[in-house]
């Protein structure tokens, strides 16, 4: 468990300097950037250069950087003029309600359907769910929001376009949750669609390997019931890697929903990324980058162990 | 007869045997019939609509009406700006395939390269080409093409590029299991005994046997490649000069088309990339089944 800890906290170091790097190359002049064409004078360019640490040796600088993230201070937004770790921490609740409400339910339902559709394998059962996953999976999620939105927001507006709450309300307690469920739902069930599709193709075969072992044959031929076999004895091996997948995909899906959350104006770290875009807001992007790893080797990190916890013969090498 | 033509007349029997087992899939079949379709549609592009109609000028001053659905204006009515939807569905079709297929062709050439030098070479170059596989493996994707593609500028080269770049890791981690397996094999013992040096090594006998895994996975490439310049685009990252569907989509979303539910000007491009997308999954499926056909999905 401490090498894979390292591991990861190495991953981490690698990322920080990928991400000191990368925005090196692209601002060369950083100061000038700031000031946009407009008329300065080079002392106060020069003396904000010195001020910024910008003229020693970057070694220096990237120590600096190093320092100042720890810290949690990752620079200024060019478009609010707010501090970019401020901006990141009020967007990270929204991202992680949409994300987590969608990641469960497509890891529930995708593992149902994958289930379902292996244990009546070649069946028009199996065919429909599988069929069904694929479409899903092949579309755009945005495009899959778009017609979600346009369906039951425009031409049925059964619900809103977007934002998170009614716009000028100031309902409180229960009557403001349920607005706020109610402008989650359109998000939370693209996100769904969009997911569970690979979910229930690796629980489908994953469930197909493990039937084929022989102590399910033993299961039955000591005459349990078809429901009994699958629920208690095919199903616990077969859900491993679903689990494993469901942890890593956490972490990835926190970035996947930039284009979802830009479709319904959910002002989570997706709407942060694609408004950063538009600037581009080079502190902003970068500060959004390096959550979006220090997720996903998180994530990482989750799935090892848990992974190794469910299956004992996974040995912590 | 020569060497080199016994070589070509077993290459063509492999190629023959391997038609005939594709053949016999109905899901990859279906997959190959559409994708025809659409290549040839995105090849005769000039033959079935004027490329001014993209231009806005060009369509006020044919008198073309502003939004009007398919039966005002047909055969898919125009958007905000007069231009016929059709126009852009046909030209756009060449952009997104280009666009998928040069990424995933340059995804491959990196995973691949990487792959057989780190599984042929071994030892520490291999240690060290999997920490670096790795690390961009952890690196989240989507993000990291966003980032590259704000830096670098608004072109279709550079969304190949960064398409590329960011999505080798998988393809070269597969490759490398697989150069390591066809290494073990006796052919190859008795190919370096007899004098052979790396590169023939490579390039004559691990080279045709991973070639199946390369091309499977080349052809599940794709569609993620597709779906990677669709969502760019749609995040306003696209060429601003060629239009793809992912861009049709943007300027919908952006102009407003959702609320006025005109729905002719942003299903065309969706329904596009979905149908392409799984025609190359479906395809890329039996490929993959048939270079190892251990992956049978119907045991």
């Amino acid at each position: 468990m401490g090498r894979k800890a390292l591991g990861s906290a190495l991953t981490f170091v690698f990322v920080l300097v990928f991400n000191f790097f990368l925005f090196r190359i692209v601002q060369k002049d950083p100061i000038g950037s700031l000031f946009r064409g407009r008329n300065v004078p080079q002392e106060t360019i020069d003396n904000l250069r010195t001020a910024f640490g910008l003229d020693e040796p970057v070694l220096t600088q990237f120590f600096y950087y190093v320092r100042e993230t720890l810290q949690g201070n990752l620079g200024i937004s060019y478009q609010s003029r707010q501090p970019v770790w401020n901006e990141i921490v009020t967007a990270i609740p929204e991202t992680l309600v949409l994300i987590g409400v969608s990641a469960i339910l497509s890891a529930l339902i995708g593992t149902v359907l994958g289930i379902a559709a292996a244990w009546r394998r070649n069946t028009w059962k199996d065919h429909t769910i599988t069929s069904g996953t694929m479409v899903f999976y092949s579309m755009p999620d945005f495009w899959l929001g778009m017609l979600l939105l346009v369906g039951l927001a425009v031409v049925f507006p059964v619900f809103p376009v977007g934002g998170i709450v009614d716009a000028g309300s100031n309902a409180t307690g229960v009557d403001r949750l349920l607005d706020q469920l109610h402008h989650l739902f359109l998000p939370a069930l693209t996100l769904t669609l969009a997911y569970l599709g690979e979910y229930a193709l690796i629980t489908r075969s994953s469930l197909l390997d493990v039937m084929g072992e022989d102590y399910l044959v033993v299961a039955r031929a000591k005459g349990l019931r078809d429901k009994v076999v699958r629920r208690r004895h095919a199903v616990p091996n077969a859900l491993l890697p679903v689990v494993t997948l469901a942890a890593i995909n956490f972490g990835f899906v926190l970035s996947g929903a930039i284009a979802v959350e830009a479709v319904y104006s959910w002002p989570g770290l997706g709407k942060a990324t694609a408004d950063a875009i538009r600037g581009p807001d080079l502190p902003m992007l970068q500060g959004l980058f390096l959550v979006f790893s220090a997720a996903v080797i998180f994530f990482n990190l989750v799935a090892d162990l848990t992974y190794a916890y469910l299956d004992p013969r996974v040995e912590d090498s | 007869m020569t060497i080199t033509s016994l070589a070509m007349q077993r290459r063509r029997a492999t190629a023959g045997r391997l038609w005939k087992q594709f053949r016999s899939s109905r899901e990859g079949m279906i997959g190959l019939a559409v994708l025809v379709v659409f290549a040839l549609m995105a090849l005769a592009a000039p033959l079935l609509a004027d490329v001014r109609e993209l231009n806005p000028v060009f369509a006020r001053g044919q008198g073309n009406p502003q939004w009007a659905p398919p039966s005002e204006f047909g055969p898919l009515g125009t958007d905000y700006i007069r231009r016929s939807v059709w126009a852009q569905f046909v030209w756009g079709s060449r952009v997104s395939l280009f666009v998928g297929l040069a990424a995933s062709v340059l995804t491959i050439f990196i995973g691949s390269v990487v792959g057989i030098i780190s599984g042929f070479v071994g030892g520490k170059t291999d240690a060290l080409l999997m920490r670096i596989t790795e690390w961009f493996l952890v690196i989240p994707f989507l993000p990291l093409a966003i980032v590259l593609a704000s830096i670098l500028g608004r072109s279709v080269w550079n969304i190949i590029f960064v398409i590329g770049v960011t999505s080798w890791p998988s393809t070269a981690r597969l490759v490398r299991s697989q150069v390591l397996t066809v290494k073990q094999r006796l052919f190859v013992d008795r190919a370096r005994s007899l004098g052979a040096g790396g590169w023939h090594i490579v390039s004559r006998h691990i080279l045709p046997n991973v070639s199946g895994l390369i091309l499977a996975n080349a052809t599940l490439a794709v569609p993620i490649s597709i779906l990677t310049e669709t969502t760019l685009s749609f995040l306003g990252l696209g060429d601003p000069s060629s239009a793809s569907w992912g861009k049709t989509l943007e300027e919908a979303f952006v102009n407003g088309a959702m609320i006025r539910n005109a729905w002719w000007y942003f299903l065309p491009a969706g329904i596009g990339i979905l149908i392409v997308v799984l025609a190359f999954t479906l395809i890329g499926r039996t490929l993959e089944e048939l270079a190892n056909p251990r992956l049978s999905r119907d045991r």
